[in-house]
């Protein structure tokens, strides 16, 4: 777990409200409100997705712009992780070049 | 002659400075309107501004009881400490916001002399722990001995530590290493 | 269509600086931001700030946005968060999708962009990788997210950025191998390069990273000297096992509704790039529309939130809630505080390139690069 419990200047970790999302049907815990792409990073996972040629991404920018992010969430395709924060429930696949649009569609088996 | 020559004892640590190396040499902080001649610094606590280029700064002028910081107009003039003045009280530490403020005693006891440093990392050190004292470039330099921890909210989170440690490192001692998780 | 008398687009130091100053005269003010609170990047700025003790220095970023935001609440000012303005006019019809979903028309009488900007990419071997990252990147991460982004850190780039950011890694409980800068001397403020040093992360001038070792994620990364002409010296290379690289190699503008508003542009390296025209107002080449902060140049929250005052200011002005001389008694002031900020060796460079932009002229209008 990478998350940084204590710091001196912003004190503790605050306590705040978990959720569970699913990504790539493994249930992670988050806390309320934080983005998707902190939760992936706080458990080891820094591959989000995988371009066409097959070339892993992670965060570039971290503030919506660079698009290296992007994940499918909720069956729609091309989501910015860093600046989309997590929801109880939330389904989140490792993107496969420009993804599919499945909203709608049944895309998990029920974990 | 530098106050360096006259104690071959006090190692210093030369090196080509603060656009190089990151941290101002020795020769960089003496050159300084902010740092105090060794005539002061032999005779009580007093502060060490380590400030040696010109940034739009000053809230070390108003943070001295004493009036012993000037920085005038412009503000990026560099800080004057009136060394005189200076009675070691150490609030003007926290205000800088660049931690380029420490305050050092040569006298605190026949052997030993006392630093106090800016140091805003997690964990911070007990009171009685020993720990390494390091120079400008982060380089171990002696064991020293932590005196005192203050955290108080007037400081905004820059917490302060005291120690103390052997005389002869008077000048090279900067900060602590740091304490890892 | 929802009628404003100013819209601001971009709630961060800049913006805000400038819808609190246009609100305390009475202005009906709308901010536009795309994240979900306002602030930009002032909430990762857990450093004091240097400046005039009169104003704001030795107080940290994140407070500071605290106090922007509580003023922002207490003169009522609207904000709309999670909207993005996708179209701009001339006559000053913004167009919105808020969350998303909502499409929204809004007709304003003055506009102030305050965009920000974009901190920029290096491209070397290896970049790609998951573990390269953008050194703002990493400081959200750290100081918004709380999350390490890695376990010891390459940074690239010395400019205040990086040594802020390589000082907030360590902070953060992440080991900072080294800071290169490919120039034989270090770029940001001594005080920050200092604490950096004895804290016990190394420099190196005259360096470059070579490549990043590692095929799904960096492992380590290879960095060598440079020579004067800037070329590698074979032989110097030198192996550093890490797993996170920062970048810190500028910013550029984010300037786009500038383009769309077909402002006049300047390119001006020393400021990030192409930048739009604008007068010691910081009204842009289009009328009525103002500009703040970064967008108007790379400089530091500071500075954008002083071009912000100005801005708010000079629109509150042009809408008749305040006097020509009231408004130039408040300009003087902040500009007396914004002359402060560009003072010094460090400052001289922004101030001479800001003032080159009051003395263009003939400068590339839009449909020149189109």
């Amino acid at each position: 777990m990478n998350r940084i419990e204590h710091h001196i200047v912003l004190g503790e970790l605050p306590l705040k409200k978990q959720v569970t999302i699913y990504v790539d049907n493994r249930p992670l815990t988050a806390y309320e409100g934080e983005m998707i792409a902190a939760v992936l990073w706080a458990n080891e996972q820094k591959t989000l997705r995988y371009t066409k040629k097959n070339h892993p991404r992670g965060i570039y920018c971290g503030i919506g712009r660079c698009t290296d992010c992007v994940m499918t969430v909720d069956g729609v395709p091309n989501v910015r992780t860093c600046k989309t924060p997590v929801r109880d429930g939330m389904k989140v696949e490792t993107q496969r070049g420009l993804g599919q649009w499945t909203k709608g569609e049944p895309i998990h088996e029920k974990v | 002659m530098t106050a360096s020559d006259k104690k071959p004892s006090t190692p210093l640590n030369p090196h080509p400075g603060v656009k190089i190396c990151g941290a101002p040499s020795h020769a960089e902080v003496i050159r300084t309107p902010g740092y105090p001649r060794e005539e002061i610094w032999r005779k009580g606590p007093v502060a060490f501004i380590e400030c040696v280029e010109e940034i739009p700064c000053n809230p070390c002028e108003g943070a001295c009881p004493q009036g012993a910081i000037t920085v005038g107009r412009p503000i990026t003039n560099l800080p004057v400490l009136d060394a005189e003045k200076c009675r070691g009280c150490r609030l003007c530490i926290a205000s800088c916001p660049g931690l380029a403020i420490f305050v050092k005693d040569y006298t605190y006891s026949a052997t030993e002399a006392k630093i106090t440093f800016p140091y805003e990392y997690w964990p911070l050190p007990a009171k009685g722990q020993q720990v390494t004292l390091v120079d400008e470039l982060g380089e171990a330099v002696c064991p020293g001995q932590v005196l005192q921890v203050m955290n108080t909210e007037r400081n905004k989170q820059t917490p302060l530590i005291t120690a103390s440690f052997p005389k002869e490192y008077f000048e090279r001692v900067k900060s602590m290493e740091r304490l890892r998780s | 269509m929802k009628k404003f008398e100013l819209a601001v687009v971009g709630g961060g130091p800049a913006g805000l600086s400038a819808a609190i100053e246009a609100a305390k005269h009475g202005v009906k003010t709308l901010v536009i931001d795309e994240n979900d609170r306002p602030g930009g990047q002032l909430f990762k700025q857990i450093h004091k700030f240097f400046g005039s003790s009169e104003h704001q220095a030795g107080i940290r970023g994140v407070e500071i946005g605290r106090r922007l935001l509580a003023e922002t609440a207490q003169l009522g000012i609207e904000t709309w968060l999670n909207s993005e303005v996708v179209g701009i006019s001339p006559e000053k019809t913004v167009w919105v999708v808020k969350d998303g979903t909502e499409s929204l028309e809004v007709q304003a009488e003055r506009i102030i962009l305050s965009t920000g900007a974009l901190e920029n990419a290096l491209n070397f071997p290896g970049w790609t990788l998951p573990g390269v990252m953008s050194a703002g990147a990493a400081q959200t991460m750290i100081n918004i997210h709380r999350v390490k982004p890695g376990r010891r850190a390459l940074m690239i780039g010395s400019g205040n950025v990086g040594v802020i950011v390589s000082y907030q890694l360590l902070q953060a409980g992440v080991e900072v191998a080294a800071i290169i800068e490919a120039a034989p001397r270090l770029g940001g403020y001594g005080v920050h390069t200092a604490k950096v040093r004895r804290a016990g992360a190394p420099f190196y001038v005259s360096h470059t990273i070579s490549k990043i070792l590692g095929e799904h994620k960096v492992e380590g990364a290879e960095i060598v000297a440079l020579d004067k002409r800037f070329l590698p010296i074979s032989g110097s290379e030198k192996t550093l096992e890490v797993d996170t690289i920062c970048v810190a190699t500028g910013l550029t503008p984010l300037a786009e509704l500038a383009w769309f508003l077909g402002c006049r542009f300047h390119f001006i390296p020393q400021l990030g790039g192409f930048v739009p025209d604008h007068d010691s107002h910081m009204e842009s080449s289009v009328p009525g529309v103002y500009l703040a902060g970064d967008i108007s140049g790379v400089e530091e929250a500071s500075t954008a939130m002083e071009e912000g005052r100005l801005a708010g200011i000079r629109a509150a002005a042009s809408l008749g809630r305040l006097s020509p001389e009231e408004a130039n008694t408040l300009e003087e002031t902040v500009w007396a505080r914004l002359n402060a900020l560009r003072s010094g060796p460090f400052g001289a460079v922004r101030r001479q390139a800001k003032e080159s932009i009051l003395q263009k002229e003939g400068a590339i209008a839009y449909d020149s690069v189109r």
